[in-house]
């Protein structure tokens, strides 16, 4: 089993970071630049953790798959980053953020690490300011805010709908600045296939050069893994299309342990799918529910009509008969569980039946159409160009999509893993948003990790490193992970199979989504424990990767990251089976109050489930790390 | 309605560039695909294509792609003659199938510019927008050294232009639209953003003529105000950025040229 020692420090909770900082080991300032760090990723979290360690005088090597850091995912995020500035003086604070991170993950966080989030939230405003991130300004020139869900101040800093994208940009141009000066080595094309262990550390990674197809071994003193989030194992997700659980799937078979990997969020506003041939669902700002009305016809028959030509009374606005006092603002997994209910029963609309009416006339009755222009026009176009619908005149049409995870590699208070020398950073590891995650916390959190955690813990482990102790790439350990990774390499290409890999992970999506999607029961999940197997069998057996291993070669890249995200699945559904609870975005049919909320159960389950790999097709190891809230109160979530 | 607009399916042709790898010879394949649903974007055409491909034994066209919302700019295709295609304002990933007719034909070609070499059939290698960024393209500031975010006001209106100019994705249509494969749009875009707020006063100067200089020094042409590049940029990026360089680079070659030679000495606190 596992060690899993949180390293929470002890004391009052408003000073634990700062005492921690204190008491940690530095590395002499001479001594940095003898240790080299290998950061694999290069979004929020990967960027501004990269170029940090290289400022402080580390020796930096940054790997992406991407062909430069700055297409990471995270320039996709569109609605802004918390911070606790209460610059509005609406009341806002550290302690303010931090309980309501708390209780949006439902309970299911470390209050020491959310604390430390909310704490250091103000300093990536001003680190991002300096680095001329243009955030919106008011009239005299200060910052302005928004407000966002689970929140009752506004606390959100946003650069029109393309926050990540200058947030990232921020950290690419600290980034490419160290790179200028030499201090970070940058690999781009370049694919992190497996981590190398010595003697129980992480020393090291092997990469694919996606270009080349060249295979390199690098060793390292230590190795930061920042590479995102693995919704795509759904398939269909909001996710861009290379976002991949490979680097981190890797490292758990190397011994990291998984945490908590069945919390997933669901947004609720998503276009939906149109067609088998779909390779991505965009997501509608959550803002759009506050002046649309969400409805299906009460009947079946009327499905396919003109949602015009379906009188008032032939309407069922569900959300508003079933959680009447939160209408259509109720929270994200409520409505998003609810609509599938509604399109269960047979009542979705549009080409697949898998969608919902968003409904603006009453609003434009109501305001006129210039002023719901005004608000939500960029979205109303958004939505023209993919559906050449009119908003204006039809009502949208949406479903939820799957968002975020949660879960992801455990780490401890420091954010290494339980294999000493793997630190984890942003949404690859499993630490800050419990259950759910509130909208405009990933951000932070990647940031936070990025430029202001990580560059004062990883100095603790590396102090117990002597300087130049780190092996050579010729040791046998990384001659191993190489070989492991050519053979699997060769195996996909030799497979003699006939279906191409897309094929394969839209089965894979379809079986999550039944099974491990929105609602979850222990007989769906028995079944999707079932298909799995059977389905990484087929992979094996009957894929078809054409072309070579020495050239781009993108059909071999998605093989290896699908046949990675087939035995995430497996893992996902067992964790999900085995929490039986309901807590924030995993929610079991079995486990709720009459009103559709999550029924906790703190007893048995205040934990996180940090899982051990055993072996492809063995049963893993649940290692528990139990969540001892000191501070706040665990309760029933309340948002009415 | 609804239902009426998504039945309808067309067929259509695609001519696309295959080319094994950077220094072999290249052609055109044509690739027929039936029975698309109109909602399809031109990325999905591509998948549906390249799975079919694979069935039948061969190797599937490899293209650039993360996204598919417009704000990573990783697709990177030419098609019938235009970067990111016939629409103003979008990316290549926001094509879609409704925008063609039944039974086009279509061409469908990577970026053409000298610093862009191919790497493999639709797919270039733009590494060098990153070499310009490294350049200078930053605002020096160590994590930490930073004043609290509200101590400098920044004037609404300078806020909103930067924001004009930082939305560029850093796609290179802008070089490839342009006939000396010039990348000012994309070198201005940066230089005004940061060259509009306060925070990015200090290393103005030395930023624009290390972005410019670096820029020429990879091989993209000079600018000769043809302004196909804004026309061809999926966020419409205006070329008054570029005029904007312009005056920066002037000033800055001026008074780089009077410098007190104690600034040039390195040494400073
Ligand atoms: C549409 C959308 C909107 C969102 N909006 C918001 C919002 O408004 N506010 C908010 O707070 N959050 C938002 N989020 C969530 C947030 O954007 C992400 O959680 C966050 O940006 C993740 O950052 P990251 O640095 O952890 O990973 P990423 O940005 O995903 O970066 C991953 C990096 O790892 C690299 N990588 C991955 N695997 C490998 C490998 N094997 N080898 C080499 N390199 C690898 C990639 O190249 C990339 O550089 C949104 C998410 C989506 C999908
Ligand atoms: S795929 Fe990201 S911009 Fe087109």
């Amino acid at each position: 089993m596992a060690k899993l020692d949180s390293k929470i420090p002890s004391g009052p909770l408003a000073d634990k970071w700062r005492k921690h900082k204190t008491e940690i080991k530095l590395v002499n300032p001479a001594n940095k630049r003898k240790y080299e760090i290998i950061v694999v990723g290069a979004g929020l979290a990967g960027a501004s953790a990269a170029a940090t360690l290289a400022e402080l005088g580390y020796k930096v090597k940054s790997f992406v798959f991407h062909d430069s850091p700055r297409r990471a995912h995270s320039i996709a995020a569109q609605g802004g980053i918390n911070a606790a500035k209460n610059y509005q003086n609406d009341g806002d604070s550290v302690y303010r953020l931090f309980y309501d991170t708390i209780k949006g993950g439902d309970y299911r966080a470390r209050e020491a690490n959310v604390h430390r989030l909310a704490e250091v939230s103000v300093n990536i405003i001003d680190q991002c300011v300096a680095q001329g991130v243009p955030f919106a300004r008011e009239y005299g020139g200060l910052l302005a805010n928004r407000s966002f869900g689970g929140a009752q101040v506004s606390r959100t800093f946003y650069a029109r709908g393309q926050t990540g994208q200058q947030l990232l940009l921020g950290a690419y141009s600290a980034l490419s600045r160290m790179v200028g000066q030499g201090a970070v080595e940058l690999f781009t094309n370049e694919e992190m296939t497996d981590l190398v262990v010595v003697n129980g550390q992480a020393k090291g990674i092997i990469t694919r050069n996606l270009v080349t197809g060249e295979l390199r071994r690098w060793a390292a003193d230590a190795v930061i893994l920042a590479t995102g989030g693995y919704g795509n194992v759904f398939n269909l997700s909001t996710y861009a299309r290379g976002s991949n659980v490979t680097a981190i799937w890797r490292a758990y078979k190397r011994g990291a342990c998984f945490g908590n990997p069945c919390y997933t969020q669901i947004h609720p506003t998503c276009i939906p799918v149109t067609g088998d041939y779909q390779s991505k669902l965009t997501l509608m700002s959550e803002s759009l529910r506050n002046d649309g009305r969400i409805w299906v016809p009460k009947r079946k028959e009327d499905c396919r009509k003109d949602p015009a030509s379906i009188a008032e009374e032939d309407r069922d606005y569900y959300l508003e008969r079933m959680y009447p006092s939160f209408g259509n603002l109720a929270p994200r997994d409520i409505a998003s569980r609810a609509a599938k209910r509604v399109c269960d029963e047979g009542r979705g609309i549009g080409e697949t039946g898998l969608g919902v009416y968003l409904d603006f006339s009453d609003a434009i009755n109501r305001l006129g159409e210039p002023a719901v222009r005004e608000r939500y026009g960029n979205l109303f176009d958004i939505y023209h160009e993919i559906t050449n619908e009119n908003a204006y005149k039809t009502p949208m049409r949406i479903y939820p999509a799957v968002h975020y995870t949660m879960g992801g590699l455990w780490v401890d208070y420091n954010l290494m893993s339980n294999v000493p020398g793997l630190f984890v950073l942003g949404e690859a590891n499993f630490s800050d948003h419990g259950a759910n995650r509130l909208g405009a916390s990933a951000l932070m959190q990647g940031l936070a990790d990025g430029y202001f955690v990580v560059p004062y813990t990883i100095g603790d482990y590396l102090a117990g490193q002597k300087p130049g102790s780190r092996p050579s790439p010729d040791a046998p350990e990384f001659k191993e992970a190489e070989a492991n990774v050519r053979a699997m390499t060769q195996r996909l290409l030799s497979a003699k199979g006939t279906q191409p890999v897309s094929h394969f992970h839209k089965r894979l999506g379809q079986i999550m989504w039944n099974y491990c999607g929105m609602a979850r029961t222990k007989e769906g999940l028995q079944k999707a424990l079932q298909e799995l197997p059977k389905l990484r069998e087929e992979f094996w057996a009957s894929v078809k990767v054409p072309g070579s291993a020495d050239t781009l070669n993108q059909a071999l890249e998605n093989a290896g990251r699908v046949a990675d995200f087939i035995e995430l699945g497996e893992l996902m559904c067992l964790d999900a089976l085995t929490r039986e609870e309901s807590c924030g975005g995993h929610f079991r049919e079995e486990y709720q109050y009459p009103d559709g909320e999550c029924k906790r159960d703190d007893e048995k389950f205040g934990h996180v489930a940090a899982w051990e790999f055993q072996g492809v097709g063995q049963p893993p190891l649940r290692n528990v790390e139990p969540l001892n809230y000191e501070f706040v109160k665990m309760s029933v979530r309340n948002y009415k | 309605m609804v239902a009426e607009a998504s039945n309808k399916t067309i067929s259509v042709t695609l001519r696309v560039w295959r080319q094994a790898g950077p220094n072999q010879p290249g052609r055109f394949v044509d690739y027929t695909a039936k029975d698309l649903n109109t909602n399809m974007s031109f990325l999905e055409l591509l998948d549906v294509i390249n799975d079919d491909i694979t069935r039948g034994g061969g190797e599937p066209i490899a293209f650039a792609h993360d996204c598919r919302e417009g704000i990573c700019g990783t697709c990177s295709l030419v098609i019938d003659g235009k970067p990111h295609g016939p629409h103003r304002g979008v990316a290549s990933c926001q094509t879609y199938v409704r925008s063609f007719e039944d039974g086009a034909v279509i061409t469908v070609e990577p970026f053409r510019a000298r610093p862009f070499p191919v790497v493999k059939d639709l797919v270039t290698d733009r590494a060098a927008f990153d070499k310009i960024q490294q350049s200078g393209g930053y605002i020096s500031v160590r994590t930490g050294a930073a004043p609290d975010a509200n101590a400098i006001a920044v004037p609404k209106e300078d806020a909103e232009l930067a924001m004009d100019a930082a939305a560029c994705i850093g796609c290179g249509a802008c070089v490839a639209a342009c006939k000396n494969a010039s990348a000012m749009l994309f070198v201005a875009a940066k230089v005004s953003h940061l060259g509009l707020v306060p925070q990015g006063q200090p290393e103005r100067d030395k930023r624009v003529l290390a972005m410019v200089n670096t820029a020429d020094a990879l091989g993209f042409g000079s600018c000769t105000n043809q302004y196909e590049c804004s026309a061809a940029c999926p966020k419409l990026i205006s070329h008054d950025f570029i005029a904007r360089l312009n005056r920066d680079y002037i000033g800055a070659t001026f008074r780089t040229a009077f410098t007190p030679a104690s600034a040039n000495t390195g040494g400073g606190a």
